[in-house]
């Protein structure tokens, strides 16, 4: 009888319990995958020169050295970078975020001819390759003169400028991204909300203000960490149109080639050790963040309705 | 109710002005961008493409050479219509295994087990680790290059002879067999590009109401008929999101093969106006296929409601 219990309580859940082993396998083999550039950089930015030419040092140096930190932290003038950086992201997330929330907020809550359209061309706009429109696009920040309205030529290369604009037009790269996440939230949100503010005699912006906004925080959470993270990392754009600008990407693409001087193309391993540190630099301070906010972020994106139910 | 009738219908006819009015005006920055920032530079882009660009002392002039420019990119250029081949081919492939990868690691997500919050931590890293110079380094990084060396000989090996022997007793097509391989030796790629599709499958999977599964259970469904009965067609729109992010994703990758012949061309000595001719082809493939993929999978995308 006991026998025959346990022979049925097996069979009931071995297979549960093989798919928890085969899931676990899958599981730590991704997550190995995933962080495995991370490793990479971590075991190569301790590693000396020496290590380079040892045939036995494949993950853990032989001859540990801080040497590789102190050059990139040196060169990249990484404090002052790391300023340069939170500056220039938070001023082109916080437009990015303040424009697209007001652009999918005006498209999905108003019915206006044109709505869906605008929704339509902002997809657009994500889809069509930079390159395309980006040497225009220079020409015209190189002399920006907005359709000939402005009674001189403006320079506006090597300024913020671009970047603002950029940010505050919703046409930064992936800025589209934006307004699809919040034009979905804000569609999803129910009518009586609104309705209830203008029977009280709120104005459109009153409501927006007053009773949207704080209902839509989470989704703006998410727009504003991605606004965030690919202003941070991002090389691009700022070389295209704020080369003198010293962000922390700008400094690390230099790095190579400030510490080796002209030597840097031909001595591979060494511009490698000095990029993976300068990388994991790079991404630190990111990482950080993504400890203390990857539950709310993971949280925020559910409730985001960026599924578009 | 009745009295309140006609006041209602004055209420909500100003209301109605009202609510255009301020569709438009929170739409503005928009509407500003879309014409100065990408209307205007795009049409200009269209302008190059027929001409040669000189840059003179107060601004820039226009020599017209009709379409002398894609001319050169067709029939003179050594790569790029080889290289577009490529990448369009390498993208169908690369589309068809993230979201085969994503659509699985959204369900494992998913369940409930122990370590879940860990796992899906890491698996959204490279929504973080994956942009901007972090790619660029990556790409031709020489310890990458080494440390990745040790994982592949490991998988071609070991995994790839061990499995080719095994798919083969399956008799499969020769392509197909070769595809599955080719998958499996860039599946690091694959993974670290899934992040977001991983993030909107596993957003779709949890608003799947619980109702919808509980009442199949009752009618005594297996969880074979629950996947393919009210899991993939409730999550089905955004398997299509996913398929035009990742189309969009693979093509404007700056580590894509096109478009670092574009930017050579259009800051090299080939000119701006052939860099601009070489992007409105390439947009035009990507439009193309983007179309093409959107007629297709848009039936059978099922809506809710």
């Amino acid at each position: 009888m006991a026998a025959a219990q346990h022979k049925r309580y097996w069979k009931r859940n071995l297979p549960g319990y093989g798919w928890s082993l085969v899931r676990a396998v899958i599981l730590i083999g991704v997550c190995y995958i995933v962080i495995f550039p991370i490793l990479t950089k971590i075991a190569s930015s301790f590693m000396s020169r020496n290590d380079l030419w040892d045939t036995t040092v494949v993950w853990i140096p032989r001859y540990p050295t801080l040497r590789n930190y102190e050059l990139a932290w040196q060169y990249m003038n990484y404090p002052r970078a790391f300023w340069t950086s939170v500056k220039l992201s938070f001023i082109v997330s916080a437009l990015q975020l303040a424009s697209s929330t007001l652009v999918g907020y005006g498209i999905a809550r108003f019915h206006f001819k044109g709505a869906k359209l605008l929704f339509t061309l902002a997809i657009v706009t994500l889809i069509v390759p930079p390159e395309l429109f980006i040497i225009p696009l220079f020409l015209n920040f190189r002399y920006f003169d907005l359709l000939g309205l402005l009674p001189a030529k403006l320079d506006l290369i090597n300024t913020v400028w671009p970047a603002v604009i950029m940010a505050a037009t919703c046409t930064g790269p992936r800025n589209s991204l934006f307004i699809y996440i919040m034009r979905q939230y804000f569609k999803g949100m129910p009518r009586d909300l609104e309705e209830a503010a203008y029977v009280d005699g709120a104005g459109s912006f009153r409501t927006f203000y007053r009773i949207m906004l704080p209902a839509a925080v989470p989704a703006m959470v998410t727009v504003f960490l991605f606004a965030f993270v690919w202003q941070w990392n991002d090389y691009y754009m700022t070389q295209m149109f704020y080369s003198s600008a010293t962000t922390l990407p700008m400094m690390l693409d230099k790095l190579p080639n400030s510490v080796l001087g002209m030597r840097w193309e031909s001595s591979l391993p060494e511009t490698s050790l000095l990029n993976n540190t300068g990388s994991l630099l790079l991404i630190a301070p990111l990482v950080i963040l993504y400890i203390f906010l990857q539950k709310y972020f993971v949280e925020s994106v559910q409730r985001t309705g960026i599924t578009g139910q | 109710m009745k009295k309140h009738q006609p006041r209602r219908r004055l209420f909500s006819l100003t209301l109605r002005q009202q609510n255009i009015a301020a569709g438009y005006l929170f739409s503005l920055p928009f509407i500003l961008g879309f014409v100065f920032v990408f209307l205007y530079p795009t049409i200009l882009s269209a302008v190059f493409s027929l001409n040669e660009l000189v840059i003179t002392k107060t601004g820039y002039a226009l020599k017209y050479v009709g379409f002398e420019n894609y001319r050169h990119v067709f029939q003179v250029h050594p790569t790029f219509i080889r290289d577009l081949t490529e990448t369009t081919i390498n993208m169908l492939s690369q589309v068809f295994w993230v979201l085969v990868f994503s659509f699985f690691a959204a369900i494992v997500l998913n369940q409930k087990f122990r370590g879940r919050l860990i796992a899906r931590a890491i698996l959204f890293l490279p929504i973080i680790m994956a942009s901007g110079i972090i790619l660029k380094i990556e790409a031709r990084d020489y310890m990458t290059g080494i440390l990745e060396y040790g994982m592949e000989s490991v998988s071609t090996f070991l995994v790839t002879p061990a499995l080719s022997v095994y798919l083969s007793k399956f008799q499969l097509p020769d392509a197909l067999i070769e595809n599955i391989l080719a998958a499996i030796e860039s599946l690091p790629n694959i993974i670290r590009s899934s992040g977001i599709q991983i993030l909107v499958l596993l957003a779709g999977l949890q608003a799947i109401p619980s109702s919808l599964y509980e009442a199949s259970e009752v009618e005594g469904a297996t969880a074979w008929e629950n996947f393919w009965l009210i899991t993939l067609p409730m999550v089905s729109p955004l398997i299509l999101t996913n398929i035009i992010y990742t189309i969009v994703d693979y093509f404007t990758s700056p580590s894509n093969l096109i478009v670092t012949n574009i930017r050579a061309a259009a800051f090299g000595t080939l000119g701006y106006g052939v860099g601009s001719a070489m992007s409105w082809v390439y947009f035009g493939v990507i439009g193309t296929i983007l179309a093409i993929t959107f007629l297709i999978f848009s039936r059978f995308v099922f809506y809710h409601e």
